[in-house]
């Protein structure tokens, strides 16, 4: 907290230098978040199986993407300091000078407000009622208050990138039943092994910026734990959507060989010693990039990676499935849930 | 000498790239409200 505050106090942006660009608001919007965000609302939007208006849904799917968009232009106003200090943000528009803070927050507001109107105007206002919450989640609980606060920082306020298929589904059915709650659960139990296995090989970053990621407050080895029971977790709920109506015989199959691959990773990554003093010395010497390979967080970076693929695998299976119109397996009849 | 008070090239063509990115956002959210109340009145016509 301490290490926080003096943060806040010493570190200030860059004054602004070169003028603004239109490119450098739409950096604000983290394009590549939204275009996940986008993905993950789309299956949302196509698992519910309600007749949509394509036009309607394309609107709902923009609506998403830009309160996404909107929220993290928030993020990076309010995360300006922090950023500064880290190499993987310091050449964000604000840090970097080229967009002034205001201006990031006037982007934020009012794509805020825009979204949530445009929702409620053309698909329904539950859904509007939702975006509105996840960007006020990630905005205000997330950005200002978990994220300098504790180390449960990104458990907690994984829920914000785990509702956007609820989004979806609300904006097709005008309901949330339990399965996309389910979607929702896959996501929030999917963030922290990814994000703690982010910050195994970046701890230095975060340590610099008083960010209290888990590595830095609980250290390497109980992060180490902690992502394999996660991972525990994580795995055989992948599985429960082919027990509900919602997958089928594709999504057992990815889910489950997917999640064999997981839990090997999330071993193999406890057994490591990624994230300890002396890898973490030869990981600052490697090259910058999330995805380079650096001596002493191969495994984290390993599990990161297929983090992402893992997820992204689950959901497109679940999209084409439903596409396509296979069969759910249902091996259990919960109408409940569907 | 140059008058420092006057916009160099540079940042006229930012502020004119910013003005058509603002220009055709706002351009881009009437057609979609334009277009939201014709399907959904359309729908409630056909009912």
């Amino acid at each position: 907290m301490a290490m926080t505050e003096a943060v806040s106090t010493t570190v200030k942006p860059k004054a602004v230098k070169a003028p603004a660009r239109w490119q450098d608001f739409v950096q604000l919007m983290k394009p590549r978040v939204m275009s996940l965000v986008v993905f993950t609302a789309l299956t949302g939007l196509i698992c519910a199986g309600a007749p949509v208006n394509p036009i309607l849904g394309a609107i709902a799917i923009l609506c998403i993407a830009v309160g996404a968009g909107a929220s993290a232009a928030l993020n990076m106003w309010y995360d300006a300091d922090i950023d500064a200090q880290m190499r993987r943000t310091r050449g964000r528009p604000v840090p970097a000078g080229r967009v002034q803070g205001a201006d990031a927050l006037a982007l934020g507001v009012v794509l805020s407000m825009f979204s949530v109107m445009l929702m409620g105007m053309a698909l329904n206002w539950l859904a509007a009622g939702l975006l509105a919450f996840t960007i006020f989640f990630y905005a205000v609980v997330y950005t200002i208050w978990l994220k300098r606060s504790t180390a449960q920082n990104i458990v907690i306020g994984g829920l914000a990138g785990a509702l956007p298929p609820v989004i979806g589904w609300a904006a097709a059915s005008g309901s949330v039943p339990l399965n996309a709650w389910l979607l929702c659960a896959i996501i929030f139990m999917w963030t922290p092994p990814h994000f703690w296995a982010l910050s195994l090989y970046t701890s230095e970053d975060y340590k610099k910026a008083g960010v209290p990621m888990m590595p830095i407050v609980a250290g390497a080895a109980s992060t180490r734990k902690q992502i394999l029971i996660y991972s525990l977790l994580f795995t055989p709920l992948c599985l429960v959507p082919a027990f509900t109506g919602l997958g089928g015989v594709a999504y057992l199959a990815v889910a489950g060989l997917g999640g064999l691959v997981f839990l090997l990773l999330a071993v193999r990554l406890f057994r490591s010693q990624a994230g300890d003093a002396a890898a973490q010395r030869n990981a600052d010497s490697g090259p910058g990039g999330l995805y380079d390979v650096r001596a002493g967080a191969k495994d984290a970076r390993n599990l990161f990676a297929f983090s992402i693929l893992y997820l992204t695998l689950l959901f497109a299976t679940l999209l084409v499935e439903h596409l396509m119109g296979a069969t759910p397996l249902a091996l259990f009849s919960w109408k409940l849930l569907s | 000498m140059s008058d420092p008070s006057r916009e160099s090239e540079v940042e006229a063509k930012a502020r004119r790239g910013r003005n058509i990115a603002l220009a055709l956002g706002l351009v881009i959210f009437v057609v979609l409200v334009f277009i939201v109340t014709i399907v959904r009145l359309g729908a409630s016509v056909t009912k």
